[in-house]
């Protein structure tokens, strides 16, 4: 394998592992804050992609920035959304037992699946990136990569180290530092535990959306695609461990690298390397890597 | 080593990550003996405890169970062969009746995976033995009532019983008398003083009064290491115990719950 | 007016406690003779997946063990059965059902002793995420037709010699094959639950750390159950094969485990008879969510009510349809009156 190849492989590995590092570090903050197992979670990831879709005519409508602003509507709306479903849905699933909370979910995915077809159809979309961004570049003077690969990126990486502030700089970030480790001090600080979790449950509904919208214009846009998501983040959260953003990160990437060479040498297992790497780290340290407390 | 040293802990250290919970600590537990393990919060009491009964590995030294290396054994191992637990959280089967609580613990000795004809409330062994257990524990009266409806007391006697329905050499008892109330604190106290016939007893306890009067050894630490290791009236007169408890505070020794 | 005990011998009495079990026996073993073709089909599906829910309950509610990935031995033993059914006229069942229950047991081992190595949370996930993986198996790889499945060339019959006993290619033998498994299946369960491995597998899942504390070995009585499981969960792929003579990586796919697993929450964990009420109440459930004749042109969307059924049945009746009558009867009881 060349040096170039050898590169292109590595962005794409990257560029892999960081978005489903958006999806997974939510999950992950829901699991380890709010104490529920969340299988709907790749059904959000879903609704950012077909909201990109939805959306596109208005962005390439308004050029030179609709597509920005399409991404920040997205936000605000998955914001609001996660916000009414865990007032709505979510607060009832708290203290019940881990296959009440599975099975209520699981219940979930199937209505927000059947609702997407019936308003959106079952058909297969592709949502075009915009221009200034559907261009490619030269990498080693026979490859070439596409501009959107890098853009998703880099947005990823800015996401990521955004969360890394919140969580250690902001009031906010030592709440759920807090919370994570023992949840019932946190209340009887006087800190409003509702609150609290109502934001860290819109901000993984949000993190979920906003990966699927950025994805879209790469996947395109499909039924079903929150579930090989939802699943590959389970993975993730359970090598990285329950709770740890960190965790998320290197398993994230971990997995990102495995699925992509995986593919480039042993395609018809490629699939399964990730599972096998699971397997491998699960004889090694059944509670994850970065397991928190 | 003389016949009557059940359990021993040699220079038992327990490391997690940068902390050192234990440091060489060392004990042994006698025959006949009620022997207490005191110590302020986040002495390493609760890890020691852990270290023997086999919850917890050991990062150096050794354990002994009736002379044997039991270090690398895992709990289920040691408490087949003579160690019962209690714990600081009553561990029992809230669903089931007292009686049951105590057959299903002896049952770990007549264990019969495979015969799946004989009904398991039917087992002789395991009913003989919890039967025994349930009248050392003085719950003989409330043998037929479902675990979760009896008093607080009741259950920690009902932890003590079921300890007893394996029918131990060394008990590790962590408080006990945790949550307990004074009336029934005669009763508790009554029965941990009997359970040492026969039997090395180990006793995690903040209750001071409580040590003092049933103890016969005592063990104090501090910090994971063991500072002083004696009799009830020599730990009294200690300076060093005196200075770790009443040091540079004054805070009077009470019952308080333990994160050690 | 009270009326007059009657005196019942105890034995009788102990007997009769059985009764609704076997009226349902006996209307399950009459069914044939007074439904239709496509009914007598549906119950046969429902008893499949009874038999499938009853596996699962060996490990929920006889273990505390949830596993949201049960669908990858069903699949993996119709598969089997497909895979290792000689392709001759007629494939001797002697032969083929024996190997296709080891290699579900095999595969639940091995699967169950990675698993196992975790807890609550974790657990759920992993076997999700194994299931997942055995999914990929047979839909990515040319192993067994990848995701187009593969057909059952023959259905399989028990013969000594020239003499047919059981040929499952004959619908009815095929239905009372499938009750008599059920039944046996049943019976084994209840047997073990009142055995000391059952007491003992109750015991971990009501407190494990007290479990070990008195000297159970906790981690080979888990991976037992597993196993148990994967094989009996075997048999009731290995008759979705015959009876469909055809499979599919879809068996495998996530939402059969969500399914099987919907089934034992309607009916009532920690019950057998839970399971099996399960399974007939998800399959008439789904019969008319995806019935035109109740739903019209929306019925193609009977995914969203079964959905938010789902969600209903968990959160009002948790304890599934097996606890009805006792909720009931507190309903129905008087308030008592102050002074």
């Amino acid at each position: 394998m060349d040096l170039a190849v050898f590169l292109v492989q590595c962005l794409n590995a990257i560029q892999y592992g960081l978005l489903l590092f958006l999806v997974a570090s939510g999950l992950t903050l829901i699991f380890g804050i709010l104490g529920i197992i969340n299988l709907a979670h790749g059904s959000f990831y879903m609704i950012g992609a077909y909201l990109a879709y939805a959306l596109a005519p208005w962005a390439a409508a308004n050029v030179g920035g609709g597509f920005f602003v399409a991404l920040g509507i997205g936000i605000v709306l998955s914001i609001a959304f996660g916000y009414v479903l865990e007032w709505a849905f979510v607060s009832y699933l708290y203290e019940r037992e881990h296959l009440q909370q599975v099975l209520m979910t699981y219940g979930l995915i199937l209505v927000l699946e059947e609702l997407r077809s019936i308003l959106a159809g079952d058909d297969v979309h592709g949502v075009a990136p915009p221009a200034w961004l559907a261009g490619t570049v030269p990498l080693g003077g026979v490859m070439t990569y596409a501009v959107y690969r890098l853009f998703m990126s880099g947005v990823c990486m800015a996401v990521a180290l955004a969360l890394y502030l919140v969580i250690t700089r902001t009031r906010v970030g030592m709440a759920i530092r807090a919370g994570a480790s023992n949840r019932e001090m946190v209340q009887a600080l006087g800190i409003d535990i509702r609150l609290l979790y109502r934001i860290v449950f819109a901000g993984g509904v949000a993190l979920a959306v906003f990966a699927g919208m950025i994805a879209a214009p790469a996947s395109s846009v499909y039924p079903g695609m929150g579930n090989q998501v939802l699943i590959l983040s389970f993975v993730v959260v359970v090598i990285g461990g329950i709770g740890s953003v960190r965790g998320a990160l290197t398993a994230s990437l971990l997995v990102g690298f495995v699925d992509t060479f995986g593919k480039v040498f042993m395609p018809q297992i490629a699939g399964l390397l990730v599972y096998v790497l699971m397997a491998a780290i699960l004889l090694w340290r059944p509670e994850g890597l970065f397991r928190t407390a | 080593m003389p016949d009557d040293t059940l359990l021993t802990a040699s220079d038992v250290s327990r490391r997690f990550g940068g902390l050192t919970a234990v440091d060489r600590a060392s004990i042994a537990l006698v025959r006949g003996e009620v022997h207490a393990v005191i110590g302020t919060n986040g002495a390493g009491k609760s890890t020691l405890v852990n270290v023997l009964s086999g919850e917890i590995a050991a990062s150096s030294g050794r354990v002994h169970l009736h002379g044997r290396d039991v270090t690398h054994w895992p709990q289920p191992r040691r408490s087949r062969a003579g160690i019962g637990r209690s714990y600081q959280r009553t561990t029992i089967f809230r669903n089931a009746t007292v009686f049951e609580n105590c057959r299903l613990a002896a049952q770990a000795h007549f264990q019969h995976p495979l015969d799946l004809w004989t009904r398991a409330q039917r087992c002789p062994q395991s009913r003989e033995q919890a039967e025994q257990a349930i009248e050392q524990a003085g719950l003989t009266a409330q043998a037929q009532r479902v675990a979760g409806t009896l008093s607080h007391g009741q259950k920690r006697q009902l932890e003590i019983a079921m300890c007893l329905a394996t029918a131990p050499t060394v008990l590790l008892l962590d408080e006990p008398l945790a949550g307990i109330g004074p009336d029934e604190t005669e009763r508790m106290l009554a029965l941990l003083a009997g359970l040492k016939r026969g039997r090395a007893v180990l006793l995690v306890e903040h209750d001071m009064d409580a040590v003092f009067r049933i103890a016969d050894r005592i063990t104090v630490m501090v910090n994971g290491t063991v500072i002083a290791s004696a009799e009830p009236g020599a730990i009294r007169g200690n300076a060093a115990v005196q200075a770790a408890y009443l040091g540079d505070s004054c805070e009077p020794m009470t019952a308080l719950p333990a994160n050690a | 007016m009270k009326l007059p005990r009657i005196a019942i011998p105890p034995a009788i009495g102990r007997l009769l406690k059985f009764w609704p079990l076997a009226a349902a026996l006996v209307v399950l073993a009459l069914f044939p003779h007074i439904g239709g073709g496509f009914y007598v089909d549906l119950v046969l599906t429902t008893m499949i997946l009874a038999i499938f829910a009853l596996s699962l309950e060996l490990l929920v509610g006889g273990t505390g063990l949830v596993s949201f990935g049960h669908a990858a031995f069903f699949g993996i033993a119709a598969y089997a059965t497909v895979l290792l059914s000689a392709k001759t006229d007629a494939p001797s069942l002697a032969w083929l059902l024996p190997p296709v229950l080891a290699i579900a047991a095999i595969a639940a081992c091995v699967i169950g002793a990675l698993c196992l190595r975790t807890r609550g949370i974790y657990f759920i996930m992993v076997t999700l995420a194994f299931a997942q993986m055995t999914y990929f198996v047979f839909h990515d790889t040319s192993l067994a037709g990848g995701s187009d499945g593969l057909y059952l060339y023959a259905k399989p019959r028990l013969a000594i010699g020239d003499v047919t006993l059981l040929d499952l290619g004959r619908p009815m033998t095929l239905y009372y094959a499938t009750l008599g498994c059920l039944v046996v299946v049943y019976a084994l369960l209840a047997l073990i639950g009142r055995a000391r491995f059952g007491q003992a597998l109750a015991g971990i899942k009501s407190n494990e750390q007290r479990m070990r504390a008195s000297g159970f070995s906790t981690y080979p009585y888990k991976l037992a159950a597993f196993t148990l499981a994967g094989a009996l969960a075997g048999v009731a792929g290995f008759l979705h094969a015959v009876k469909d003579g055809f499979v599919n990586p879809e068996i495998l796919a996530w939402h059969q485990s969500g399914a099987v697993l919907l089934t034992l929450i309607l009916g009532g964990i920690g019950t057998l008879r839970g399971p099996v009420l399960g399974a007939f109440v998800f399959v008439l459930l789904k019969e008319v969510f995806q019935s035109e004749a109740v739903f019209g042109a929306f019925a193609r969307h009977w995914q969203l009510p079964l959905g938010l059924a789902i969600i209903a049945c968990v959160a009002l009746m948790p304890n599934g349809v097996v606890a009805l009558p006792a909720r009931f009867r507190r309903l129905r009881m008087p308030i008592p009156h102050a002074g």
